[in-house]
């Protein structure tokens, strides 16, 4: 036996062997160039380095619309972004959200996820008013299975999201069902009742 | 303009859309020439991010050229060529004073807990984001870097966030000569980390993903072994095997919130989004780690709780080290890499796609076809 092979690694002080750095030079392009903890830029972590900034405070962004923000800001930010402001269910669920709950609580993030589905469900129906309904073929890019040869990537493979694909229309079809179940319901209840009077 | 909107989970499209107004003296209008999507956009299009606004545009990596300026701008003049690092920050907060770019202060009224992001939803500042014609770029005189002549579009398009996140991430590992460095995802930010890390004198380096493709483009470009946990029924017992039963000195999770491979964590964290993210990788890195060593994280995750092995990470004396990257700090360090042919970002573009079919490019990335590594849109 080599003493190499005489190693008894984690339970004796033995580490385990790695290539040599002459043979990783050799092999790899720029192996070491960075050994150096100071050609390492965002070291030390914290440390001044200019900015470009000329100002100690920058200029507050005008306020044109009332701005929702985070009650552990102790003013609004003098810089923001002002894309899709609030608006109909979703807006007032998502401003209490910010105004009532920290982000240190469940219930500030639970909430502006179900404003997310809310908006959905609004943005629906507003584009089937406004006569331009969504196309789900074209905003699913589903048509790129045929272009990209979808059934290529999944065939022979162990990818683990081809395993639990049989699950996707449930997850995304559960409310459809509930929805569905609960109009049966209604609907059997209405006759029940129609039938009685 | 036409921009890439969001529509709700697994939907968007290309619509018409103001071109942004310059809303603050520091300002910049960026008329977008090269657009990537990242994985991290993924949990955007996914709907597992808390406040992601119907309409909204995302795109936090993207190059362009100065269209407009506003009136306090210096550094900048219209006509430059710019690369944007995703971060959006002030550069005089307490935080950007200390080199915390990622962190600023100044610039997201929905969060202190996270700083601002291009297109990266209102939890992020509610900046429209550079799938686009158009960008409004606050602080121009901060984050924005005129690109090197010599530096072609596509190299400069993948510092502004997956080349500069992925070096940060083999970074924050504290890598030392003879280190073995373990790096979970063989996506660019993974790919990226995996090439870093020898920068930085590792031993050696084991890339871990379930795609064969991705594992392909780890050994040929980042000089990694690999290891497909699909076909383990234990990555973590097979990582200590080949470690002598120590286990990495160095573990980087560059997969973030949408890991695979745990059925229940899937189902709670990805379709149910009842978790700030999936921790497999996390949870793998924390066990497969060596006792003492350090597992970096550059994964993204969302601000909601995720079932973390924590007893594990504190048994072990492990330490935990994340961030968003800073990028601009990065960039001169990486610019002499790219310039002395160390590596070359634009290697791991695999797919180009005009605006207009931002919609297929999304389900193209997201679903993993045609051996997709990192898609490019082009305005
Ligand atoms: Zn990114
Ligand atoms: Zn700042």
């Amino acid at each position: 036996m080599s003493p190499a092979d005489d190693r008894i690694p984690v339970y004796t002080s033995a580490a385990p062997p790695t290539s040599s750095p002459d043979e990783l030079r050799a092999r790899i392009p720029g192996w070491g160039v960075d050994l150096d903890l100071a050609d390492r830029p965002s070291h030390p972590k914290e440390q001044f380095i200019p900015t470009g900034a000329h100002w100690d405070f920058p200029e507050r962004q005008s306020e044109d619309r009332p701005r929702e923000r985070s009650i552990e800001h102790q003013m609004l930010t003098p810089v923001f972004g002002t894309t899709a402001p609030l608006h109909g269910l979703s807006g007032v669920i998502r401003r209490f959200a910010y105004a009532r709950f920290s982000e240190a609580r469940a219930a500030h993030w639970l909430l502006l996820m179900a404003g997310d589905r809310v908006e959905v469900v609004e943005s629906r129906v507003q584009s089937l008013a406004a006569g331009r309904p969504d196309n789900p073929i074209i905003e699913t890019g589903v048509k790129a299975e045929a272009a990209h040869d979808g059934y290529a990537a999944r065939r022979d493979s162990n990818r683990s999201d081809v395993r639990h694909q049989w699950l996707d229309p449930i997850i995304v079809g559960w409310p459809w069902l509930v929805a569905g179940g609960i109009g049966v319901i209604a609907l059997r209840a209405l006759r029940l009742r129609r039938r009685r009077s | 303009m036409r921009a890439m909107t969001y529509r709700g989970p697994y939907r968007v499209q290309v619509e018409n859309k103001d071109v942004p107004a310059i809303e603050h003296p520091n300002d910049a209008i960026i008329r977008v020439t090269l657009a990537a999507i990242c994985g991290s956009d993924l949990h955007l299009y996914h709907g597992m991010m808390p406040d992601t606004r119907v309409g909204t545009t995302f795109g936090h990596e993207f190059i362009g050229v100065v269209e407009q300026v506003g009136s306090s701008v210096q550094n900048l003049s219209p006509g430059d060529r710019v690369m944007v690092p995703f971060n959006v920050y002030c550069g005089s907060c307490y935080f950007c004073s200390r080199g915390l770019f990622s962190n600023c202060h100044n610039v997201n009224p929905n969060a202190t807990a996270v700083g601002g992001i291009y297109g990266y939803s209102h939890t992020c500042g509610g900046y429209d984001g550079g799938q686009a014609e158009f960008v409004r770029v606050p602080f121009a005189d901060v984050g924005p870097s005129v690109i090197p002549d010599w530096m072609g579009d596509e190299d400069a398009l993948m510092c502004t966030d997956a080349l500069a996140t992925g070096y940060f991430g083999a970074q924050l590992g504290e890598i030392v000569e003879g280190d073995t460095v373990v790096v979970f995802g063989a996506g660019p930010v993974g790919l990226y980390a995996a090439k870093s890390a020898w920068f930085m004198g590792a031993g050696r380096v084991i890339v871990v993903d379930q795609l064969e493709y991705r594992l392909e483009k780890a050994r040929s470009f980042a000089h990694a072994e690999t290891v497909n946990f699909t076909e383990f029924d234990d990555v973590v017992v097979h990582l200590k095997r080949t470690t002598d039963g120590l286990g990495a000195d160095v573990v980087i999770d560059a997969v973030g919130a949408e890991a695979d491979g745990n059925f229940i964590q899937h189902v709670t964290a990805t379709k149910l989004k009842l978790q700030g993210g999936s921790p497999v990788a996390l949870n793998w890195a924390i066990d497969g780690v060596r006792k003492g060593g350090t597992v970096s994280v550059v994964g993204a995750y969302g601000p909601i709780f995720s079932a973390v092995k924590f007893g594990d990470a504190l048994n072990k004396g492990l330490t935990l080290r994340m961030n968003q990257a800073p990028v601009k700090r990065q960039w001169p360090r990486l610019f002499e890499h790219i310039r002395n042919g160390h590596l070359t970002p634009s290697d791991i573009v695999t797919h180009r796609f005009p605006l207009e079919d931002v919609a297929e490019a999304y389900h193209v990335f997201s679903a993993k076809l045609d051996g997709c590594i990192k898609p490019v849109i082009v305005p």
